[in-house]
Formats: structure tokens, sequence, C-alpha cells
């Protein structure tokens, strides 16, 4: 069986591995690099609890090869939060009880987090179509849209936050 | 201390379970990983119904890498090939000899990692002697269907038949009604599909002889139960584990084979054993909700009032019965189905039938079929509305339960403990603005528009006990709370509930802050462990609050008994002397003499007085005196486009009833995400077979849950009247809104149409079968 | 669901690529943006011995207007083209068409050639293309050859592409004075392919008569459907309400739908027949605002 050595910065930490071409990204952090907090919920790229950021972009790690993302960058939940300070759309989701059982919440918070770095004063309908790649059967999307305001007002008021990559 | 110090309840506490879920740091049942663990795979059926004529296990067992396959055959020497359901019926783990549904599971691989698991699974070869499927239960009855369960003595594939209320009543009623409206309605099947599969890790442990199986589990204390009982290991050797549960919502009450499978698998290797189900797996195979075939008839009075209901249902249960319902009820809480609305008689007639289809019957976010219920009685109400030319808003007003009537005792026999419906009803018809939305209906249909106004007026029935009526094999459906104050005045407490997004370690610390005046960050809540937590059974059917929550004050007030003798001696008073008040203990009459629960805790290690016996903690198991019924009054105003047939949610206003609300941050959060699985069998999801009986929405591109955009944005709104029997005066509220919201968006579409003569739609409301409407009532675009 | 396994190899340059599949033949799969292949290799539905990983071709992510034409990389991602300001001030049909494929989230790494390529009669950019009269180049052993959209989807999940060939680049006609296009689609949710969907595009000539109609459909048929019968009574004509409803019922009498899950055939007609009313009057109105 081919392996392939691969090169990749995981939440700013640089971490290499021979890999079988086909194990897929999510497969690589969760049980590779024990990051677990990134989810899976579906087989057909469809529910987004496996959203990571790859060179910035959200991106659903079980439809990517571990080996595709050699030499890049990859955020996941467990890089938000910075020098015990929460990123603000972490301390969103808290606040406006944006989570229920917390299975979808990385990868919606890994959306949004990719979100406000693009568009720091979303609308209500810019939000809801930008978190439609991530199923929540919990919440009703209410207060996941009401974290993800907060998290707006919080980071555009000039708290210094760190944004995307790693 | 004060009740912002205490934070306890009616306060909007953020949530005790968050911090670790917004930091990836949640462990759900995938993320545990124990040294020398396999991974287990499962082989399942392409058929709905064959004979199994042979399994050849030899190619998957010389890959690199397999450590094993398991088959019927292997367990059947175990006894292992079957188990008992909670329905009293029993379900292949692995078949011997023949598959009863498309998916079902035939052999198991377990090997070092999964991938190599999910190869072998595709090595194993089955060779299968197709059999007629049998997927109508209809068809299913006639006395020439294929039989599902040769295995039984009954030669037929129905299951039971089951009667409430009172026939001879119910047909006078009838006999005497001036209108009578009939509607045949049919309820799909559908699946919970939480975002979290089902699965677990089973490590049976030679050295100590323990066996610890975390899994996605509900109900983890009543799983250890039948694990005991099906494997014949004492049950003081069985260490069932839920984690983190991403999801449940009833999907993870019943016991699926997997866990069988993997139990025996980690008792015979002695190692740990992974089993995750893939999406498709869970979709295909678990525990499925509803498949309800009503014919519904309500009877009344000309000037609309209702006299009488009567309901027959054919149950399709699929080829195991093993839904989740208390022993006696074999179709649930259904009888409830007389809603808000007081009437002379109801006769309600259920029959379960077996198909070649998955077993269950499991809730859907809904309280033992309450759902089926409520979507029959709304709709009925809507009908009579519509032939008596009267408004959906009026007929409910005229046929309400009156307030002055609780406790009001069903045609069914239900004691409903406390409402009030009017109210509530009003106080949702002044929000939306209900006269207005009418004037722009009508102004709106002149103009060729189709815009409808849909109302809901539901009663819900939970918290099951009481145990006189309600058990599951045997199992009283009590709940339990052990509480325990340490010197320094923290807390933990320990309930036999299991959250699985609830926020049970928020509420349940909301209740103990407020019963003892602790501030709730003192509070640690623990649940799901069976060696730690007391025993109960579990989470489900909105009862954590109505029983547990119960427990748990209970359990307070008794450690509230002992303080108080503690803070007399304190004191150098009488008990008598002392009164519990802004959350101490104060001397009557000088309430500047007191001693705080911190205090008191102190003394209870250090400092108690003579032939007390030291430390202060409690635990109580609960069997409440009777059910909750929490209420609510919906509105729904939908726009449908004539071009496509597609339905839009305009507006929906919920307003909720459960009682006194411990945590209102929490109570709207559960009413959101209720009305969003309310809304999601009405307009997007069912599962769907094909002639073959195989399963044709397996993945989530073809079941349809909801994102962001399909769902509005739920505005809610609340009434509090509380219940005369619970210590806090609290119902549930999980579910209400699942089964309060179907009904409304169906009389919102209906409404819509009414004008052309349309009086009912089945669920799904798919832009497919609403254009065909259309298209017969020539509006169509 | 675990994809079976494969040999993986990440291509520098379109000859290196060309020169693979040329050795590999069929045993290869280009890897584009992987939205469709991996949940097919997943399911075990798509067993590749090789994986052509194209991404890291340098300078095929291209979007630029030149020589009367807008020049599309192959992997430009749809959420590039999403956000392109030429594309949206230029080519609103095409920015229509991006925004309603899968999800955000997918078109993050979704290409434009791989929708293309990939020959699926429910992906969403043929029918658009189609209406458009795009040109896609492709270039195999022997060098470049410009395939015109019409040649281009041959049956279900099959192009004209040739093993041996890669798809480098689509090229669409830059849009005359007075005219205008729009995509339309009706999906159950978000993420699901289209029940139907209708792209439309329109010039006009001074006048206001339609001198150029292209309409194209979406999971209507066995391959992308081109409405020639609707785009022939449209030209020469004035645009009125009347013409597009006889345009569109002519679209919807090309289509030949199955029925399944997302509705019977004769539904699917139906909504194709209003999304091509729809976007004939979008186009009109975008026609008319760009004269």
């Amino acid at each position: 069986m081919e392996t392939l050595p691969i090169q990749v910065t995981v939440n700013g930490r640089t971490y290499t591995a021979e890999v079988e071409p086909r194990l897929l990204l999510v497969h690589f952090l969760r049980d590779v690099l024990n990051l677990t907090g990134t989810h899976i919920g579906c087989d057909t790229t469809s529910c987004g609890a496996c959203t990571v950021l790859w060179n910035g972009r959200p991106v659903k790690s079980c439809t990517v090869f571990a080996v595709q993302v050699d030499g890049g960058e990859i955020l996941t939940v467990e890089g938000l939060e910075r020098d015990g300070q929460l990123h603000p759309v972490q301390e969103g989701f808290w606040e406006e009880h944006g989570l229920q059982c917390g299975f979808c919440t990385p990868g919606m918070m890994m959306t949004a987090v990719a979100l406000l770095n693009e568009n720091p004063d979303p609308t209500e309908e810019e939000i809801r179509k930008a978190i439609s790649g991530n199923l929540c059967r919990c919440t009703g999307y209410v207060n996941i849209v009401k974290a993800i305001q907060y998290a707006a007002r919080k980071m555009r008021e000039g708290a210094t936050v760190h944004v995307g990559g790693a | 201390m004060t009740a912002t110090a205490v934070r306890g309840i009616g306060m909007p506490v953020k949530r005790k379970e968050d911090p670790r879920f917004i930091r990836g740091k949640g462990t759900y049942v995938d993320d545990i990983k124990l040294p020398g663990m396999l991974f287990m795979d499962i082989v399942r059926s392409p058929h709905a119904h064959a004979r199994i004529k042979r399994i050849d296990v030899s190619k998957a067992l010389a890959m690199p890498g397999v450590i094993d396959v398991i088959t019927g055959e292997e367990l059947a020497k175990a006894n292992l090939a079957w188990m008992p359901t909670l329905m009293g019926d029993r379900q292949m783990v692995l078949p011997t000899d023949r598959v009863v549904y498309y998916a079902q599971e035939v052999a198991a691989v377990i090997a070092t990692d999964r991938y190599t698991a999910a190869d072998a699974v595709l090595a194993v070869e089955v060779e299968y002697e197709p059999l007629p499927p049998v997927l109508n239960p209809f068809e299913a009855l006639k006395p020439d269907a294929p039989l599902v369960r040769p295995d039984r003595e009954q030669k037929s594939n129905h299951i039971w038949h089951w009667e409430a209320g009172d026939k001879e009543k119910t047909d006078r009623a009838f006999q005497e009604a001036e209108v009578v409206v009939a509607q045949d309605l049919y309820i799909p099947r559908i699946h919970v599909a939480s975002i979290e599969t089902c699965g677990c890790v089973a490590n049976y442990d030679p050295a100590t002889d323990k066996l610890t199986i975390w899994m996605t589990s509900q109900a983890p204390h009543a799983h250890r139960t039948v694990f005991s009982l099906v494997t014949g290991i004492p049950e003081h050797k069985i260490r069932i584990i839920s984690p983190d549960i991403g999801g449940g919502f009833g999907g993870k009450v019943p016991v699926y084979p997997g866990y069988v499978i993997a139990t025996y698998a980690t008792l015979k290797h002695k190692k740990p054993i992974k089993w995750i189900e893939d999406r498709s797996e869970n979709l295909q195979a678990d525990s499925f909700a509803r498949d309800y075939h009503i014919h519904a008839e309500l009877a009344a009075t000309r000037d609309g009032k209702i006299r009488g209901l009567r309901v027959h249902v054919v149950a399709d249960h699929g080829a195991f019965d093993a839904a989740a319902n208390p022993s006696r009820f074999p179709a649930g809480l259904f009888s409830v189905c007389t809603g808000s609305y007081d009437m002379e008689a109801a006769h309600i007639q259920v029959d379960g039938v077996y198909t070649t289809k998955p077993p269950g019957g499991v809730a859907y976010r809904c309280s033992f079929r309450v759902t089926e219920a409520v979507h029959t009685i709304e709709r009925m109400v809507d009908l009579l509305a519509h032939e008596l030319g009267m408004d959906p808003a009026e007929i409910r007003f005229k046929n309400f339960i009156q307030p002055h009537q609780f406790p009001y005792k069903s045609p069914t026999g239900w004691e409903y403990d406390s409402g009030n419906y009017p109210a509530a009803l009003q106080k949702a018809l002044d929000m939306i603005g209900y006269q207005e939305l009418r004037r722009e209906q009508a102004e709106r249909r002149a103009r060729g528009e189709l815009m409808g106004i849909g109302i809901s007026t539901f009663t819900e029935i939970v918290g099951a006990g009481p145990s006189h009526t309600f058990d599951i094999l045997g199992i009283k459906m009590f709940d339990s709370a052990e509480i325990r104050v340490h010197p320094t005045g923290a807390v933990i407490v320990r309930i036999g509930v299991q959250t699985q997004g609830q926020g049970h370690e928020t509420t349940f610390a909301q209740i103990v802050a407020e019963e003892l005046g602790i501030p709730v960050e003192y509070i640690t809540v623990e649940h799901g462990d069976t060696d730690t937590a007391p025993y109960g059974l579990g989470t489900y059917a909105s009862r954590s609050t109505p029983t547990a929550g119960a427990a748990t004050a209970v359990a307070a007030r008794k450690i509230r008994e002992k303080a108080r003798l503690i803070a007399a001696h304190l004191l150098e008073v009488s008990p008598d002397d002392l009164e519990w008040k802004d959350y101490a203990f104060r001397v009557k009459g000088a309430p500047d003499r007191y001693k705080t629960m911190q205090e008191i805790a102190f003394a209870a290690y250090t400092n108690f007085p003579f032939g007390l016996e030291p430390g202060l903690e409690a635990e109580c198991y609960y069997d409440p005196p009777n059910l909750t019924f929490p209420f609510g009054a919906y509105v729904c105003v939908v726009d449908i486009d004539r071009g496509t047939g597609q339905v839009k949610i305009r507006e929906f206003l919920a307003v909720d009833d459960c009682g006194t609300i411990i945590n209102p941050m929490i109570v709207e959060g559960q009413i959101h995400g209720g009305l969003t699985m309310g809304m999601a069998p009405a307009l997007f999801e069912e599962i769907v077979y094909d002639e073959n009986g195989t399963m044709l929405t397996g993945t989530f591109m073809d079941y349809l849950l909801p994102t962001a955009v399909e769902t509005p944005h739920w505005k809610t709104a609340k009434t509090v009247t509380p219940s005369p029997h619970h210590p806090l005066g609290a119902k549930g509220v999980g579910e209400s809104p699942t089964i309060g919201a179907p009904p409304a968006i169906v009389n919102a579409v209906v409404d819509a149409l009414s004008h052309l003569g349309v009086r009912h739609i089945d669920i799904p409301i798919t832009p497919a079968k609403v254009y065909r409407i259309l298209q017969e009532k020539g509006v169509a675009e | 669901m675990i994809p079976g396994p494969f040999r993986y190899r990440r291509v520098r340059s379109v000859d290196e690529a060309v020169a693979l599949l040329s050795q590999l033949g069929t045993d290869a799969k280009i890897l584009s943006g992987g939205q469709s292949l991996i949940p097919m290799m997943k399911f075990r539905l798509a067993e590749p011995t090789y994986l052509l990983d194209i991404n890291a071709i340098p300078g095929l992510d291209f979007i630029e207007e030149r020589d009367g034409m807008l020049h599309l990389g192959a992997l430009v991602r749809e959420s590039t083209l999403e956000r392109s300001s030429l594309v949206r001030q230029r080519y609103p049909i095409l920015h229509d068409t991006a925004e309603v494929i899968a999800d955000p989230l997918v078109r993050n790494l979704a290409t434009v050639g791989g929708n293309l390529a990939h020959g699926d009669p429910a992906n969403d950019h043929p029918a658009t293309m189609l209406a458009l009269r795009a040109q896609v180049v492709a270039r195999g052993p022997n060098g470049e050859r410009i395939i015109p959209i019409d040649d281009f989807f041959v049956d279900t999940f099959v192009t004209a592409l040739q093993p041996d060939e890669l798809l480098t680049e689509i090229r669409i006609p830059a849009p005359p004075p007075r005219s205008g296009g729009a995509y339309l689609k009706f999906e159950r949710k978000v993420g699901d392919y289209a029940i139907a969907a209708a792209a439309v595009f329109l010039a006009l000539d001074e006048a206001g008569r339609i001198t150029q109609a292209g309409i194209g459909l979406t999971n209507l048929a066995y391959k992308p459907l081109r409405a020639l019968d609707a785009e022939r009574a449209l030209l020469g004509q004035q645009p009125s309400e009347e013409l597009f409803r006889h345009a569109a019922e002519l679209a919807a009498q090309a289509t030949d739908p199955v029925s399944d899950l997302r509705g019977p055939a004769d539904y699917k007609r139906a909504v194709a027949r209003t999304m091509t009313l729809r976007a004939l009057r979008r186009a009109l109105e975008r026609a008319q605002a760009n004269a």
C-alpha cells in the first residue's frame, strides 16, 4: 500500500506524517492528530460538521484527502482560542445560546469565522446563506444567527482577534 | 444571598456545558480512543426480504488487518442471535436464515482500523434468495400476505390491537350528531437524523471482569439492565457511559444490534471494539418514527360544538416491534388525541402491523405518538370549521376545555393537570394581528394570490410515570436525583436522566441553586455514567424536568430540612423558630440572625448537633403523581408560489405554556429547535421505499434536513400556567413545538387553498404535491 | 464511508497531467474540486486507480476578459466566480449560477471546470454555458482543441473529452450591448440538485428585437439540454409576455425528465416552464438595463 509524506500546519503547529492517499482530512485530524473537535455527520458533503479552514477558506474536511493539504494551513475549532481568550465567535455562541448538543457547533463556528473575516457586518440573510452548508438539528438556527451577529459586533468594536489561517 | 447571585429558577443562566463544546473539547463516542482498540463495521442486506443461502467470510478473513467476521450462526451458539425489544417483542441481532428489511445487519467485521474494516465488509460474500417484500400494512393484513415473522406463534402480520375510550358512548354521539367530518391522514415514516449517528466503544477488561460500554444512549441505566438480561453478565459488572451525545430526539433510546455485536466482540477478543454508524446506516436501519395510517371522524352539532371523536389507526411497525413506548401503551399516548377540546366521548383503535421495513416506532422528538394524536385532532377541527364555514380560531374558542374545568378528565381517561387554552390562543392572535392577516388574505385572494393562515392549539402530555401506569420492560418510570453538599458549600448533583443537548448541567444546577441558596457556579451536575448516577429511565418524551427535575427539587428540600436542624444548632434556637427566606435560614422576627447554606454545610461536617448524622446529602426517587400537560397556540402564515407549488413560511408565532420556566433562554432554544423539527416533516422529510423495499432516502442528499435558508425566523412567546402537582410547577417543553408545528403549517397551506375546495393534504407538503393540486384546481401558473 | 485505495499524484503542469493521462488511460481520474468525485469514491461508485490532483497547476484559475471573450481557467472555484466583480457586472448569469451550486462550503473547492467535465446533467454550469454558447478548451497529447459547448455533452456523465485530455479553460463570448442573461434554479433545499433550472441569455437590437437567444436547462434530460425550438421562436421577435410564455412552453416541451423523489416528470416539466419564463423576464430586464 502506497503512503505519502505530508507536512501540514494545523492551528499554527507543523506536523509531518506518512499517510495513505485515501485518508480523509477529517480522519487525519481526528485519528492521527487527535484533534477530535472536528466531527463527522454524513457521507455526502451535506452536513458541514467537519468544516475546517484550509488556507483560510472553510471546507468540508470529509471531502478532502489529507494528501491534498500537504504544505497547507488548517485551522480547526481547537485553534480558535488564543492565549486563553475565546474567539468572539466562540463567545457569541455561548452568550446567545447558539448551541445545544454541540455536535455541529465546531463546523458552524468555523464557517462563521470565515464569514466574518470576509464580511464584518453581515445581514441576517447573508448569515443564513453563509451557514447553509452546515446542518444543525437542535437550535432552529435563530440563536446561531444571533451568535454570529454578536461576534460581528464584538469584532467591529475592535477586539483584537486573529483572523483565519494560522 | 440575592436571586442575582444565586442564579436560580427563572434566570437565563449561560450554559455550564458550553465551554467544552465551543472549544471542541466535548467527548462524543467517536472521540473515545483506547489502547489496542479494534473497529467494527457491518455487512448489510441489499434486500428487504430474503433467505440467506450462504455467507462466505473467507476472503474477508484473509485480508491483512482483519481479525474476525461475526455471523448470526456464531451468535446463535452464544444464544445472542436474538434480543428482546423494549416492547416485549424480539429482534434479530444478526440473522441466521433470513433478512426482513433493507440494510439489516447480516455480519460484522472486526479489523485493526476503520479503513480496513470498510474494505473487508465488501469482501464478505452473501448469497440471498429474494422473497416478496411486504411494504404496505394494509396488504400485510391480507390472509395471503407473505409472513414477515414466521418465528412467531401467531401466523399473521398483525401484532396487536389496542383500544381506548368508550365505544358505545362514542357511537351514540355520532348517531345523534348533526354534522360528521371524516378524513384519512397518513403520517409518514421519518427519521430523527441527529447529526451524530449512533455508535459505541465496548471494552471488556478481563483483569477486573468488567464490561464498560460508552454508547450513544438516552437511557444508560435501562440499557445496562437490558445488557445484563441479554448477556447474563451481573449488572454490577456492566458500566454504561453515555458521553456527550450529539443529539438524540428518541433515536438513541432503542438498543441496536450494533451495540450487542460490539459487546459480544469485546467479550470474545478481550479488546476494546469501536462501532460508529455512517449516515446511510443510520438513516436506513435505525428505528424510525410515525408511519401511522389514520382514519378519523369528528361528530359535532350544527353550531360547531364537538361531541365525539372516532379514530382507527393502522400502525406500520416494520419487522420488529421495537418501539420505545411504555409497556402497557403499544400505541404510546396516542389516545390523548381529543386534544384541547371538551367532548363527550371518544373511541380510539390502533392495530400494529409487521412489514419488511426497519423496526421501531420510536420518537422523533415526540412524546410517545403525541405528534400523531395532535396532528389528527388539529386537522379534524379545521375540517369541521371548513364544513361549517366557521373561522378556525372561533371553533377552537368554542370547544376549548375551560380554565375552571381543570383538573380535566378526558374521554380517553387522562387527567389534564392545568391549562388556560383561551388565553394562549388570544395572545397568539393578538400578537400576530390575526384580523389584519385575514383582511390581507382576502385582498390577495382577489388578486389570485395564495396566502394561508393556520392555527394549532395543542395539548402535550409528558413526564411519564406515574409508576402505577407506566413501565418499560417492567421497570417503573420514576426518575432520580442525588445531591451532595461538600463542606465548603459546593455541590455535586447526579441525575438519572441524560442530556443530549437540553442543557441539564445548567437547569438542574439552577433547581438546586434555587432550593439551597447556593450560587449556580458552585454546583456541578453529572449524569450518564451508570457507576455513579442514580438509577433512572433516561431522557426522552420531555420527561427530564417533570420527573428528574422534581426529584432534584425534592432531594434539595430534604437537604434543606436537615440543614434547618444544623442551623438551629448554630443559632441556638429551636428548628421551629427558623424560616427559609431569601436563601437562608433566618430566625423568625429577627431576620438578621441567619445561616447560609455554605455556613450550614461546613457545620454539617465540623459542628453538627449531637445525635444527627454528619454530612449533607440526599437522594430522591420521584414517582410523579400524574403526567404534566404543556400546551400552546401556534399561528403560521404561508404564501404559495403558483408557478412551482413552493410553500414559504412567511411568519410563525409559537405561544407556549410549559408551566414554571427554569431557564427562559434554554426553553426558548428548545422551542426554536422543536419548531424546526416540526417544520421538517411537514414540508421536507420523508423516508421513501421503492417497490422492492429498497430505501431511497438513505443520505442527506435525499433525506432533507432544513438549512438556515429554509428555516424561518421563529417568533416565540409564553403564558405560564404551573403544574399543580410538580414541586416546581414545571412541565416539559422540548417536544411541544415538534408536535404543535406540523398541523399549524398544514392548516395554513390548506387554508390558502380552501376557497378552491381543498380540505386536506398529507405531509410532507412537497412543491410537487401542491403543484398537482394547483393544476387540478386550474390555478397553476 | 471510506473510499477505496488509490495512488495519488500531484501534477505541476498541464503537460504533466496530459502525459500521465496518456500513460494511465481510464485508470486515472482528475481530482479538481473533488466535491462530486470524493463522495462517489466513498460510496465506491468511483474506484479510480490513480488520482491526478491538478490543483497545484499554476495559472489555471484566471478570470479575464480579452479578445471579446471571457476566459475562465478550469480551476476557478465557484466561490471565486461568485465573488468576482467582473462576473457580477458583465456576466450576471454566471454569478446567478455560481451562487446556487451546492452550498457555500462546497463552492469553496468546487471548480467550474469540474462542474462541466463531470458531465452530470444535474450540474448547473452546463445549462449556463449552453445558453452562452461557450467553448471548452481541452489539452491532449496532440495539443489544444476547442470544443463548442453544443458538442461537449455526450451522455450522462460522458463528455467529448478523451481519456487523455484535460479541460483547461472555458471561453464565453463577451456580451454585446443590450444583452442580459439569468439563471433560475428551483431546488428542494440548499445543497440539492435542481428540480428544474433554466439559463437564459438574450441580446436585443436597437429596436428592441431579440437578436440572440440562448436557453439551457438543468436536470431535465439524460444530458444538459439546449431548448432550440424555444430559442428559434424568440429570434427576431419583440419581447412580450405572450412570446415568453410561448417560448417557455416550447422549452418545457423539449425536456425529458425522469420521475424521482424531486417529483413526477410532468411536474418537472411544469417547473421548467416556470423557471424558463422567469429567467426570460429577468434576462430581458438585464438586457434593457444594459442598453
